[in-house]
């Protein structure tokens, strides 16, 4: 199956980038603006992984951002916005693994409330108006650059390999996939399943907060109405791209980073080619029947039932090359 | 009493005590709020919610879930608006091409479903990218519909005791009318359930399971194609941003109205209540004028959080592996 994946996306990957060459923006340029959807499918990952979903990242995204852009504006330095915001993105985090792990709601309906309200309180905190930013130091994490890299990639790379070091160096990952594969089996195997999966919704809801900042950063104001805007959907896609199956069990850090990579590649081609914006909807939902079918356990025997009843049919042409 | 309150039936008893609770209170809070015409209003302005959650009743009531309606009703308005504009077809064969779309859509999304064993999340998810990209490849803009029969039909007012009612209206109810007859008078309703309640003793039952997920989707996607309609007697234009996020309304609407997530139980009539909460919460907010319109969505995620809550708490275990 990993095989399947990396061809899966491995191909994709090289083929846009050569096709790269002919666009305006550089590459570093896709990766500057994927640095939010890597950020939110890394946390998304680990939700799925539990056999979970969180829909309520692109609401985290507008609570973060209009935080951070209020108490920046309020004159307070960047640390306590930066800290504040992160740490309302880690509540709304809290009450996602509440809802779950605890009251053991469904997790979309448990996040669909944070989805719906979320918003909600983030157009309350800015009272329905778009804040904008005039601080310069805080335009550093979505546009400033470190050794020659934006430092939003060099954030990305930070949490993931931290993420990566901890699931492998640490039961953590085994742990977190036993849960998705079979929770009832992992709780009864002695694990601490309501922790683990209450942890999965706070670092999901963490990276969305990042996300947000990072987001805000860059466009150098909070618009509560539209940061963030189906992120969640994007970052599920990335999940799933990167071969990760929803039914929980199985996850690929690199796999999802890869998959928001092709996401953002593809709405970045779509874009330069000078295309309608709104149709590389219509391409994504392509590459997700497309990568879903491929994925699908029942396409093996589908097709090879389909090669038997072509084959006793199909005769070699005489004289034709075998 | 104990009894009562561990029936299941329990969380839509209380979703209708609760909607003749905020009635009651609208009345005696602002003059004019228990106006016959108010209430009929209701109907009307929800007309198209309330067709989009009869499919979904019957969707989730399978154990599934339909992402893809709200895109769906768009795609409709907008298809149905250029062919009446651009291509000059006549109202009835607009209408018969819409409605067939729908269904025919929603049974594709049913196919994937059913036979590559793919999450219905996901695919509806991606079904939901494709049919909004789909209405922005037919126009980016909002089409205006000036069709005479289009136009006929938004402004009729059929009177009744107290006022008037729009068609859209009544035919949102004789849609909830089929609807429930389908989901507890036919034999397609029983598979439903059956299949909603374990999928896998519906199939050793010998119970159609293939055909009731296409048709369960179909029917959802021709619900979807008919709200678009209703939608575009109601705002008389085609346009890929109408009804936004009107999916997890419908869904919302669904739960709120007594059906459980996870299928196989809940009652269709249920979405009249669900939509009728929603639609006197917006009420009473218009009401009362001094609220923001992103109280709306607060206090609309509160009243799922206490709904779910109350579900949950209240009810009988889901499944013993929940």
């Amino acid at each position: 199956m990993l095989l399947i994946v990396d061809a899966i996306c491995l191909p994709g990957f090289w083929h846009l980038e050569i096709k790269d060459g002919h666009l305006y923006g550089p590459l570093i340029d896709i990766l500057n603006r994927a640095a939010p959807l890597m950020l939110a499918s890394l946390g998304m990952s680990l939700v799925i992984a539990t056999r979970g979903i969180d829909v309520s990242v692109g609401a985290v995204v507008a609570i973060a951002a209009t935080v951070a852009a209020m108490l920046v504006n309020a004159g307070q330095p960047m640390t306590v916005a930066y800290a504040a915001a992160l740490g309302a993105a880690l509540l709304c985090g809290a009450w996602n693994g509440v809802l779950v792990a605890g009251l053991k709601l469904q997790p979309i309906i448990a996040t669909l409330i944070l989805m719906v309200a979320g918003r909600g309180l983030a157009q309350l905190l800015a009272d329905g108006q778009i804040l904008t930013v005039y601080q310069p130091s805080f335009f550093v994490l979505g546009g400033g650059y470190w050794l020659g890299l934006p430092i939003s990639l060099w954030v990305v790379a930070a949490v993931a390999v931290t993420t990566t070091t901890l699931l492998r160096k640490t039961a953590l990952g085994l742990f977190v996939q036993a849960v998705g594969l079979n929770p009832v089996a992992s709780r009864l195997a002695g694990l601490r399943t309501g922790t683990l999966i209450f942890g999965t919704y706070v670092f999901a809801a963490t990276c969305a907060g990042l996300a947000g900042l990072m987001i805000a950063s860059n466009i150098k104001s909070a618009d509560a109405n539209n940061a963030g805007l189906l992120l969640e959907l994007d970052a599920i896609l990335a999940v799933t791209l990167g071969g990760a199956s929803l039914a929980g069990g199985k996850y690929h850090l690199a796999g999802s980073l890869v998959g928001a990579l092709i996401i953002q590649t593809l709405t970045t081609t779509i874009y330069s080619l000078g295309v309608p914006p709104e149709i590389n909807m219509v391409v994504k939902a392509m590459v997700v029947f497309l990568l879903c079918i491929l994925q699908s356990s029942e396409l093996q025997p589908m097709a090879r039932r389909a090669l038997q009843a072509i084959r006793p049919t199909k005769r070699p042409p005489p004289g034709g090359p075998r | 009493m104990n009894r009562w309150l561990h029936h299941p039936a329990f969380s839509a008893q209380v979703t209708v005590a609760l909607l003749l609770l905020l009635l009651i209170a609208g009345g005696i809070r602002y003059p004019g709020f228990a106006a016959p015409q108010v209430m009929l209003n209701l109907l009307i302005d929800n007309a198209y919610l309330l067709v989009l959650a009869v499919g979904m009743s019957l969707v989730i009531l399978s154990g599934g879930i339909d992402l893809s309606v709200g895109a769906v009703l768009a795609l409709s308005t907008t298809v149905a608006a250029w062919l009446l504009q651009q291509a000059q077809w006549s109202a009835p064969a607009v209408m018969v091409v819409v409605l067939a779309g729908g269904a025919l859509f929603g049974m594709l999304q049913g196919a994937l479903i059913h036979f590559f064993r793919l999450q219905p999340f996901i695919v509806t998810l991606a079904g939901m990218f494709l049919a909004r990209g789909l209405c922005y490849v037919i126009s980016v803009d909002s089409i205006t519909i000036s069709e005479a029969s289009f136009v006929e039909i938004s402004q009729t007012q059929w009177s009744v005791p107290g006022g008037f009612v729009s068609p859209s209206a009544v035919i949102a109810v004789v849609v909830l009318g089929v609807g429930i007859w389908l989901a507890h008078r036919s034999p397609f309703g029983r598979a439903v359930y059956a299949l909603g309640g374990n999928e896998q003793s519906a199939l050793m039952m010998g119970l159609p399971v293939g055909r009731t997920k296409l048709l369960v989707y179909g029917f959802s996607g021709f619900c979807a194609a008919l709200a678009g309609l209703l939608f575009g007697f109601y705002m008389l234009s085609g346009y890929g941003l109408h009804a936004q996020g009107a999916e997890l309304d419908a869904i919302a609407a669904v739960v709120i109205g007594g059906t459980m997530l996870s299928g196989g139980y809940g009652y269709v009539a249920g979405a009249l209540s669900g939509v009728l909460v929603l639609g006197v919460i917006q009420t009473l907010i218009a009401f009362d004028g001094t609220l923001s319109s992103w109280w709306t969505k607060i206090v609309i995620g509160a009243l799922l959080f206490l709904f779910c809550v109350v579900q949950r708490l209240l009810s009988r275990p889901v499944s013993p592996t929940a």
